[in-house]
């Protein structure tokens, strides 16, 4: 009985323990030695408290942004950045996170063996991102304990195969093959893109007959990016609000230096998170690919992003201006309509954009993604908005998820849990 | 020999491609320490090769690293060819 205890009380309420429990049973089911099993394991564990470490230095800047940007524009103001409101999630949701993690893994593997969707969905981080928005917004709806797990973690499965198959039409347009699928929750983004493009583009008319310059190569770097970004957020709303304001937050430094130094702050933060998340990942997705080649060998691999960047690189760079372009015009639309104001990123606008450019060109050549591409930057404008409500506490951090289908699966289970509630 | 897989946030395309790698160099019977990273952190990471796309490729150029663009990191064929082939010289 006194092990039993132990287990559930001690082991499996920390959620860390709980990651390295299932990045073990994972290495020993990819029949791994044992001392490869040890350090995955103990890596996964470590990859989880250095992500609590990152969600730390990053909470720190965040807290100076929100009442500094509600001092000088009069409404709330919140930057969508995944890493950062999962890592600040696992505050609350670890536990429930990891476990719907888990499951979610093995219910994507269940419904690739039994249904046509015949997808292994290897973007483990996303995994890792959608388990714990589901972790919220349940939560926030009233479910705890197994039915919380239990309904996550079959939600979570059926989305690594839908997405993947609703992408797949795009994809065989963007690849000419039929051998890679797209694993990416930002899918819906995507899909809207390519139907735009579709609608108003000729695809005869590529984008890759046109030239760019190699000016915006840095922004593949993400870190650096998201600095850049965070730096000109932060000097923007300090001069907004004023030298009064910002030195309540930052001791009587001048608002200059403390904005670059909150911008770095920030993009630390996020490179924490992101190597934890590395950690935590690194053991776990190859096991999970290893288990899902075996039990499901005819499966599609669907994989990040950037796997549709070479196939129209031009549509790369075409499609972040218009969609960053999107979430400016956004931007300015959500203040009158009375929704929070969501700040647009060069990372999520580059990522998303971009890919929603592969796709709008694919089909409706430049003008398919630029437009395209546009509406992609729309609904990551939006969706993170009206998905704040549903995320309860959670919703009151300054940041939220960036990627459209969290915000589509977020507000479609909120207005659910409403109707039933 | 310490072979680094690099992608914009060292997540999702780098370990794809890290698997990918692992696998060919087994085949070969190759040994290697094959780590992911992200591409800021790689310029400051020792290592013999460096595996990315091509355009993550390019912006590691000055790395001493002999750095290999990898078009289709599905592709176990293309891996062998560039990556093998250097190693074997």
């Amino acid at each position: 009985m006194s092990v039993l205890n132990f287990i559930v009380n001690e082991i499996l309420s920390q959620p860390a323990m709980l990651i390295g429990i299932i990045a073990m049973i994972g290495l020993i089911a990819s029949q791994k030695k044992f001392s490869d099993v040890l350090s995955g394991t103990l890596k996964s564990i470590l990859g989880f408290v250095i992500l609590g470490a990152g969600a730390g230095v990053l909470v720190g800047s965040l807290n100076n942004f929100g009442p500094i940007f509600e001092a000088g524009f009069n409404i709330q103001g919140v930057v969508p950045n995944n890493e950062a409101i999962v890592a600040i999630a696992q505050q609350t949701f670890g536990r429930e996170t990891a476990l719907i993690m888990g499951f979610g893994f093995v219910a994507n593997i269940l419904f690739a063996r039994f249904t046509p969707l015949k997808y292994i969905f290897l973007t483990g981080h996303h995994t890792f991102f959608m388990a714990a928005l589901l972790s919220a917004v349940l939560g926030t709806a009233g479910l705890t304990g197994v039915p919380l797990v239990v309904m996550g973690s079959v939600i979570l499965g059926a989305l690594m195969v839908i997405m993947p198959a609703i992408a797949d039409p795009f994809m065989r347009e963007i690849t000419g093959g039929d051998d890679i699928a797209l694993g990416h929750f930002g899918t819906i983004g995507y899909v809207a893109a390519g139907l735009t493009g579709k609608a108003v583009g000729n695809k005869e008319n590529s984008t890759e007959e046109i030239k760019v310059p190699e000016t915006f190569e840095f922004l593949k770097d993400s870190l650096l990016a998201t600095a850049i970004t965070m730096i000109i957020i932060f000097l923007i709303v300090g001069f907004k609000a004023g030298a009064d304001v910002v030195s309540d937050y930052s001791g009587g430094q001048g608002i200059v230096i403390f904005s670059i130094m909150q911008g770095i702050t920030f993009a630390a933060g996020v490179s924490i998170i992101l190597s934890g998340v590395r950690m935590i990942l690194g053991e776990i997705v190859p096991a999970f690919q290893g288990i899902g080649e075996k039990i499901v060998p005819n499966a599609k691999p669907a994989l990040d992003c950037p796997i549709v960047f070479p196939y129209a690189p031009t549509a790369v760079i075409v499609g972040f201006f218009a969609s960053f372009l999107g979430g400016i015009v956004g931007m300015f639309l959500l203040g009158p309509i009375g929704l929070t104001l969501i700040i647009p990123g060069l990372v999520p606008h580059f990522f998303t954009g971009a890919t929603a450019g592969v796709f709008g060109n694919a089909v409706g050549g430049k003008r398919g993604a630029a437009f395209g591409a546009f509406v992609n930057g729309l609904i990551i404008t939006f969706l993170p908005a009206m998905l704040l409500p549903v995320l309860g506490s959670l919703g009151f951090n300054n940041t939220t998820f960036g990627d459209s289908d969290f915000g589509v699966v977020g507000i479609v289970l909120g207005f659910i849990a409403k109707l039933i509630g | 020999m310490k072979i680094l897989s690099v992608c914009g946030n060292g997540l999702g395309s780098s370990l794809i491609l890290k698997m990918a790698v692992e696998k060919v160099l087994k085949s070969e019977d190759i040994k290697a320490n094959v780590v992911v990273s992200d591409l800021g952190n790689a310029k400051g990471l020792d290592a013999d090769y460096i595996v990315a796309s091509p355009e993550i490729a390019e912006r590691l150029k000055d790395h001493k690293a002999t750095v290999i663009a990898i078009k289709n990191m599905m592709d176990k064929n293309e891996i062998k060819e560039k990556l093998i082939s250097q190693i074997n010289q």
